[in-house]
């Protein structure tokens, strides 16, 4: 039986992963994920899960214990955020490309520097080519929700790579919400055993990590290709498990309105129920505005955006970081890319937004819808836009 | 049980000949003794950091090692290790894996003494029951040659060159042995790979001792210590002949001295044979080999202080 409750983001993570009960939690405390490694080596020290907890000296220790970990064959999990995850750079590589099936709770917040404690993207969009899944939440329900699934998605035979769980740090992860718990053994049942047919200590030795020469390397990349390839019909599988239990739909994105939707906002985490509250105003008014929300950022659904963006007239691409080309932020240029030759002369454009912790406002959304109706009787617009910036 | 080479020589290596370090390295003779002093029934897992021994023992699709191996990356290799130990811990906990495994992380000194200390010193103070073996062979030989923090005062690197104005490396090398044993681990030693006997009893005595463990392995490098490959082992004995690299260990605290020369020799018959130390030979220099015999002489006296001798 599913159970009605108030809980702040990191807690509903922290209780998603005691009722999963991985054999190992490798994490170092940083600003605004701390409060999950703190809830659960709780859970461990009171004896209600039979995870290890190691608390390591840092997030790069963090990782490779990660690592070491999933490779001796446990289920591993661990959190993180901002700097924390940069100076996970290294070993976030090479725990994609050992194929290590690691789930992370990102909890987003402002790269340094200047150092800065409050949510924006550039922590987790920094590591988009890191070989990770990620997956993005705009509530707590979805944080809960996507780090159940994010087990059973990155075990997969077929995918066998790690997911980073994305959710906005303060906004999500400190904001307490209703929402609808699991059972543990639903949830327990709905992971699984953790199984793996290669693993350090079983019966047959295996090397992990080995060098890898120019006859072999590019070949091991093509697989790992893959494995992203592969997750693609593996997340929406889950996902309709996932929905036979809960009754919560997911996908690789939301579309809000968007059917008959002329102008379109895209954009990813907590600001989205903000952008729909301006959508339902102007559609009040008669504005055909809709908003798609995305959920996985990696792999990226591109076909899918592009169908559900192909009437939309005029977009706005809303980034919560700056890729710094000076030419839009990544997931503008995801977007841009997949809608590329499809519906001619579409307004497509970038807003950088909420840097380091700038509060998003329904005004401030409102402003980029009307921006758009303004493009599109003008005939012309700017590319790359600040959004909210003291100018 | 007395230490019989014979008996030894006819217990299977762990790791196999054909991999492609160097000729006359060191390394491979620490890991094949260390390995030695597993019990043949128990099984093990390996870590390495990056650096010679790792590109060397593990070009896919091919393998030295007969047990189960990881690297992952330079600097982590005790972060590495000690994740493996903890899911052992787990997984037998459960019963999900049955067998007996003891946990050996092999680094350089690059990898020990600089970029992996951080991860090596949180190993080794969250008390994970892993062995931790350096090869220090005083430099960043993987790389070509560059100075660490083991590589000793007066020694020319390619980092430290010996030029007109500076010759050589201007620092005296990091006691790591001594930084290690301030976490106070049950078991922690100083050993050279030309003493076969000293290396397989403190390896015994650190795979088998619950907790952490720590070995530093003087080792040679016939290539960064421009030396002769034929001589090297010889070369590393007079490292402790002239205490330069005095054999020891720490159990539970207690200092305990191996080996003292019965005669200790000046530190130029170590200096001699080596061609990273050749300048300081030169008319002029004499004031770093005085200040090199200083240095021996002093960390010699305090480690006698400290083994009550």
């Amino acid at each position: 039986m599913a159970k009605r409750v108030s809980l702040s983001g990191n807690e509903a993570v922290a209780t998603a992963m005691r009722q999963i009960e991985p054999d190992v939690v490798a994490a170092y405390p940083i600003t605004p994920s701390t409060e999950v490694p703190q809830y659960f080596s709780q859970f461990v020290n009171n004896g209600q899960v039979k995870t290890e907890f190691i608390p390591v000296e840092s997030e790069h220790s963090a990782m490779s214990a990660c690592i070491g970990a999933s490779a001796a064959g446990a289920r591993v999990m661990t959190a993180t955020s901002s700097n924390g995850l940069a100076y996970m750079w290294e070993p976030l590589y090479i725990a994609a490309s050992l194929r290590r099936p690691i789930v992370m709770a990102a909890v987003n917040r402002a790269l340094s520097g200047p150092i800065n404690i409050h949510n924006d993207h550039s922590d987790s969009m920094g590591a988009r080519d890191s070989g990770w899944l990620q997956i993005y939440s705009e509530n707590v329900q979805e944080a809960y929700d996507n780090f159940i699934q994010a087990v059973r998605i990155s075990e997969n035979a077929d995918v066998r790579l790690p997911v980073m769980v994305c959710y906005d740090g303060f906004i999500t992860s400190h904001g307490i919400e209703n929402m609808v718990l699991l059972e543990e053994e639903e949830v327990k049942k709905f992971v699984g055993e953790h199984k793996d047919d290669y693993f350090l200590l079983g019966d047959t030795p295996i090397a992990l990590g080995t060098f890898d020469g120019n006859q072999y390397y590019f070949e091991h990349k093509r697989l790992q290709a893959q494995g992203m390839i592969n997750a693609k019909k593996v997340i929406l599988e889950i996902a309709a498990e996932y929905e036979k239990i809960t009754g919560r739909k997911y996908n690789f994105f939301e579309k809000y309105k968007m059917d008959d939707a002329e102008i379109a906002i895209v954009v990813i985490g907590s600001s989205a129920g903000t952008s729909k509250v301006v959508v339902d105003e102007l559609r009040e008014k008669g504005i055909k505005a809709g908003l798609i929300k995305i959920r996985v950022f990696r792999p990226f659904p591109a076909p899918e955006i592009a169908e559900a963006l192909k009437n939309v007239k005029a977009l706005a691409v809303l980034d919560k970081t700056d890729s710094f080309a000076t030419t839009g932020g990544p997931l503008f240029k995801e977007v841009r890319s997949a809608v590329y030759g499809i519906g001619d002369n579409k307004v497509v454009k970038s807003y950088i937004y909420g840097l380091g912790g700038r509060d998003v406002t329904v005004d401030s959304i409102k402003e980029v819808y009307a921006g758009l109706q303004e493009d599109l009787t003008a005939g012309k617009y700017e590319i790359y836009n600040y959004l909210g910036v003291r100018e | 049980m007395a230490v019989n080479l014979k008996e030894l020589s006819k217990k299977a290596d762990r790791i196999t000949a054909g991999h492609r370090m160097c000729a006359g390295c060191g390394a491979p003779i620490v890991a094949k003794w260390v390995l030695k002093a597993l019990k043949t029934e128990d099984k093990a897992v390996i870590a390495n950091a990056t650096g010679c021994m790792e590109v060397s023992t593990c070009l896919y699709p091919y393998v030295a090692w007969k047990d189960s191996y990881i690297h992952s990356a330079f600097e982590n290799a005790g972060a590495t290790i000690s994740g493996v130990e903890t899911a052992y811990n787990s997984l037998k906990k459960q019963g999900k894996v049955k067998d007996n495994y003891k946990f050996i992380t092999f680094g350089g000194d690059g990898g020990t003494y600089d970029i992996g200390l951080q991860s090596l010193s949180a190993t080794m103070e969250r008390g994970h029951d892993v062995v931790y073996v350096c090869y220090d062979n005083g430099a960043y030989m993987n790389t070509g040659i560059q100075r660490s923090s083991a590589t000793p005062f007066g020694a020319s690197t390619t980092t430290s060159p010996q030029g007109k104005a500076v010759p050589g490396k201007q620092q005296y090398r990091k006691d790591l042995t001594s930084v290690i044993a301030a976490h106070h681990i049950p078991y922690a030693a100083q050993t050279v790979a030309s003493k076969w006997k000293d290396l397989y009893e403190k390896s015994e005595k650190a795979i088998y001792t619950k907790g952490p463990a720590f070995i530093n392995v003087l080792t040679p490098c016939a290539r960064g210590w421009r030396c002769d490959t034929q001589k090297e082992l010889q070369v590393v004995d007079l490292a402790v002949e002239t205490c330069f690299w005095p054999l020891y260990e720490i159990i539970d605290g207690k200092y305990i001295l191996n080996y003292k020369p019965k005669k200790k020799l000046p530190i130029t018959e170590w200096l001699k044979p080596q061609g990273r130390f050749k300048h300081l030979f030169k008319p002029g220099n004499e004031y770093m080999i005085d200040a090199i015999q200083k240095e021996v002489d002093k960390n010699w006296e305090e480690l006698l202080k400290k083994c009550n001798l």
